[in-house]
C-alpha cells in the first residue's frame, strides 16, 4: 500500500547539493511492520517525511493505496493526514497551550467528529498509552516519555491503517523505550500498518523487517523468518 | 472544523494573551467610538437647527420686494387679498415693516433689537408666538394707528427689569409706545435672541418709515404639505406684477431646513471620514499582530497541518480571529461611542442624537477590516509548507 519508487530529495545550496535521497524505492504491505534503520543524517526523516506527506520528493513517485501523491490537492493531502496516517514525531509536537486531551482530539476536530465523540475516542486512546489520569495537564507538566506517548495517542486517536514512528524512542531510556515499542507491536498485530526509524540495534533486532538507509540510499532490506 | 470551533479556539488564543488583545482592540476601539460620538454631536447640532427652523414654521413663506421702480407695486391690501382668494393655501399674512437701527429707550436704558418691526394681529400665531402677559397686537391697533407695542423677554428684562412690563411705556424714534404684551420666551432670553423683539402696529412703522415700497411680508401656508404650492403661488402673482424675477424674493423655511440637513450632512459624513481613518490605522493594527502571531505559531500550524488541517481549516482558524478581535473592539467601541457621546455633550453643552446607522456602518466597518486585514496573514498561514512549519524555530 506504501510504495516509493526511485524518490530523490535534493537540497541544493548555492553550488553544493546534498542527496537526503538518493534513488529510494520501497515498498510497504498492509499490516507490515518495518524499521528503518540508519546513522544520523542518513536520510531517514526525509523518507518518513515523503511517506507521511509532509513533503514532496524532488523527483519519483509515491503510490499510496495506488493512488499518485503528486497529483492531490493540498486538501486531499490533508485528509490523508488526517485520516491515513498516524505521525508520531521524535520531537512529540504536542502544542504547548492546548492540553493532552486537546492535543489528542486535534486529528478528530480536523476529522469533523462531534464533540462529544471526539472526547470519547481521546480519552480512550489515553487510556491505551495509560495517560488517561493527565488528560487535563498541559504537556509541559509531563516528563518526555509522557509527552511521546501522547503523541502515539494522538496518531491512534483516529484509528488511522498506517503509523508512521521517526524515533519515537530516541528521549527515552532504555525501560519506557521498550514499553512504547511493545505498544507498537500490539498495534500491529491488531493489523495496523508500522514504520518506525531508529537507530537503536537493539530495537531493530526485534523487529521483522529491517530497512537500512546509508547516504540517502537504501543499502539493505531484510525480512526475518518467524519472529 | 466548523465556524464554532474557530470561534472557540480564536477566544482561546486571544484570551492567552489578553494584554496584546486589547492593544490590538485598541485602535479599532477608539475609531467606532470617534465615529459614533462625531456623528451623534452633529446629528445633535442638526435636529437643534431644525427643530428651532421648525418651530418657526416651516410653512412660513418670507416675501421681500425690492419693487423696479415705475408705478409696477403691491400693496399690503393686494397681498392680503392674495390670502383671500386662496384659502386652501394660504391662511395668512403679515406685513413685515422693519426699522432697522432704531432704537428702543426706557429713560436712560436702552436696547437696539433684533427684530423690531411693524406687523399686523397675524403675525404672532405665524411666528408661533406665546403671549406670557397682556395681549397681542389686534386688528384695531394696526387701524387706528394705535401706539401699543408688544415686547420680547429680553426687551422687558433689560428695559423694566423685574418690574410688570404691562402698562409701561418706552420710545422708538423719540415716539412713545405702552407695552401691552409680553411675548414668552423661546430663547433663554439671550441678546439677540428670538427673545430680542419688539413689534409694534405697522401702520406705525409705516409712519416711521414715511411709507412703505420696499417691503417684507411673512405668509402662512394653509399646510406644510402645500407650502411649496403656495409660494409658487406667491410668485405667480408677484411675476405678474413685476415681470421680473429681480424684483421681488420668496423663500420658504422648509427650503431653509433642507439646507440645513445637507450642509450638516456633508459636515458629519467630513468628520466620520476622519475618524474613519483612525478604523484604518486601526485595521493594519490588526494585520501587524496577526502577521506576527503567525510566524509565532508557525510550528503550531505545521503540527496541526500534519495532523490533517486543511488550509482553509487554519486560514479561517486565523480570520475568524482577526474578526472577533476586531468585532470586539467594535462593539466596545460602540459601547464608549455612546457613553462618550452623552458625556462630550454634557461637557460641551450639546445635545448627542445616536445614530443607528453610524453604529451600524462602524461595527460592519470593524468586521470588513478584521476579514480584510486578517485574510492576508491567514493566507500566508494556510500557505504553509507543514515540514517547513514544523521545522521553524
Ligand atoms: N531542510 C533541509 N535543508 C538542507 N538540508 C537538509 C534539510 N533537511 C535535511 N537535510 C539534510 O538531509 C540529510 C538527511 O537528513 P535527515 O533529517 O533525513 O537525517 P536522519 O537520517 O533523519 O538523521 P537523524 O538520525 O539525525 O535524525 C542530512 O544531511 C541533512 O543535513
Ligand atoms: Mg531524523
Amino acid at each position: 500500500m506504501i510504495e516509493l519508487k526511485d524518490i530523490y530529495k535534493i537540497y541544493s545550496d548555492g553550488d553544493s547539493e546534498i542527496r537526503a535521497l538518493d534513488g529510494v524505492s520501497l515498498f510497504v504491505d498492509k499490516g507490515e511492520f518495518v524499521a528503518i534503520v540508519g546513522s544520523s543524517g542518513s536520510g531517514k526523516s526525509t523518507c518518513m517525511n515523503i511517506v507521511g506527506c509532509l513533503d514532496i520528493p524532488t523527483s519519483g513517485k509515491y503510490f499510496l493505496n495506488g493512488n499518485d501523491v503528486s497529483e492531490l490537492s493540498e486538501k486531499e493531502l490533508a485528509h490523508i493526514r488526517n485520516r491515513e496516517l498516524g505521525f508520531v514525531f521524535q520531537q512529540y509536537n504536542l502544542i504547548p497551550k492546548l492540553n493532552v486531551l486537546e492535543n489528542v482530539e486535534l486529528p478528530l476536530l480536523y476529522k469533523g467528529v462531534k464533540a462529544k465523540e471526539r472526547k470519547q475516542m481521546a480519552m480512550m486512546a489515553l487510556e491505551r498509552v495509560g495517560l488517561a489520569d493527565r488528560a487535563n495537564k498541559f504537556p509541559s507538566q509531563l516528563s518526555g516519555g509522557q509527552q511521546q506517548r501522547v503523541s502515539i495517542a494522538r496518531a491512534l486517536a483516529g484509528n488511522p491503517p498506517v503509523i508512521l514512528a521517526d524515533e519515537p524512542t530516541g528521549a527515552l531510556d532504555s525501560k519506557t523505550g521498550k514499553e512504547v515499542l511493545e505498544f507498537l507491536k500490539q498495534l500491529n498485530s491488531e493489523g495496523t500498518t508500522v514504520v518506525l526509524i531508529t537507530h537503536d540495534n537493539d530495537i531493530a533486532a526485534q523487529i521483522k523487517r529491517v530497512v537500512r538507509i546509508h547516504d540517502g540510499k537504501i543499502v539493505s532490506d531484510e525480512t526475518k523468518e518467524g519472529n | 472544523m466548523n465556524l464554532k470551533q474557530a470561534f472557540s479556539l480564536a477566544l482561546k488564543s486571544l484570551s492567552g494573551s489578553k494584554m496584546r488583545a486589547i492593544l490590538t482592540m485598541l485602535g479599532i476601539i477608539i475609531g467606532v467610538a470617534a465615529v459614533i460620538i462625531i456623528v451623534s454631536l452633529v446629528n445633535g447640532v442638526t435636529s437643534d437647527l431644525v427643530a428651532q427652523f421648525e418651530k418657526m414654521g416651516s410653512t412660513t413663506i418670507n416675501v421681500s420686494i425690492m419693487g423696479r421702480g415705475g408705478n409696477r407695486s403691491v400693496s399690503i391690501d393686494d397681498m392680503q387679498d392674495l390670502v383671500n382668494d386662496n384659502p386652501k393655501l394660504l391662511k395668512a399674512m403679515s406685513p413685515s415693516i422693519t426699522l432697522n437701527g432704531a432704537t428702543t429707550k426706557n429713560g436712560s436704558l436702552n436696547v437696539n433689537p433684533a427684530t423690531l418691526a411693524g406687523v399686523n394681529e397675524y403675525y404672532a400665531d405665524i411666528k408661533g408666538h406665546e403671549i406670557l402677559y397682556g395681549r397681542g397686537l389686534q386688528y384695531a391697533d394696526s387701524e387706528y394707528r394705535l401706539r401699543n407695542c408688544v415686547i420680547g423677554t429680553y426687551v422687558a428684562n433689560e428695559l423694566f427689569g423685574s418690574k410688570n412690563a404691562i402698562g409701561q411705556s418706552l420710545k422708538i424714534n423719540g415716539i412713545t409706545f405702552d407695552v401691552v404684551g409680553v411675548i414668552d420666551e423661546t430663547a433663554d432670553s439671550k441678546e439677540a435672541s428670538a427673545d430680542d423683539i419688539v413689534l409694534i402696529p405697522y401702520t406705525m412703522a409705516q409712519k416711521i418709515t414715511s411709507g412703505f415700497s420696499r417691503g417684507t411680508y411673512i405668509f402662512n401656508a394653509a399646510s406644510k404639505e402645500v407650502s411649496s404650492e403656495a409660494q409658487s403661488l406667491i410668485e405667480d402673482y408677484l411675476f405678474k406684477v413685476f415681470a421680473s424675477e429681480n424684483a421681488y424674493r420668496v423663500s420658504n423655511m422648509s427650503e431653509m431646513i433642507d439646507t440645513i440637513n445637507e450642509m450638516t450632512g456633508t459636515m458629519s459624513l467630513m468628520l466620520a471620514c476622519i475618524a474613519g481613518v483612525s478604523l484604518l490605522v486601526g485595521g493594519i493594527g490588526i494585520m501587524n499582530i496577526m502577521l506576527v502571531s503567525v510566524t509565532e505559531r508557525t510550528r503550531e500550524i505545521g503540527i496541526r497541518k500534519s495532523l490533517g488541517a486543511t488550509p482553509w481549516d487554519i486560514m479561517s482558524q486565523f480570520v475568524v480571529e482577526a474578526i472577533t478581535v476586531s468585532c470586539l473592539g467594535g462593539l466596545i467601541g460602540i459601547a464608549l461611542g455612546i457613553i462618550g457621546s452623552y458625556g462630550v455633550g454634557a461637557i460641551m453643552d450639546m445635545k448627542a442624537v445616536i445614530s443607528f446607522v453610524s453604529i451600524f456602518i462602524s461595527f460592519t466597518v470593524s468586521a470588513l477590516i478584521g476579514i480584510a486585514f486578517g485574510y492576508f496573514p491567514a493566507k500566508k498561514a494556510a500557505r504553509l509548507n507543514p515540514i517547513d512549519a514544523l521545522r521553524y524555530d
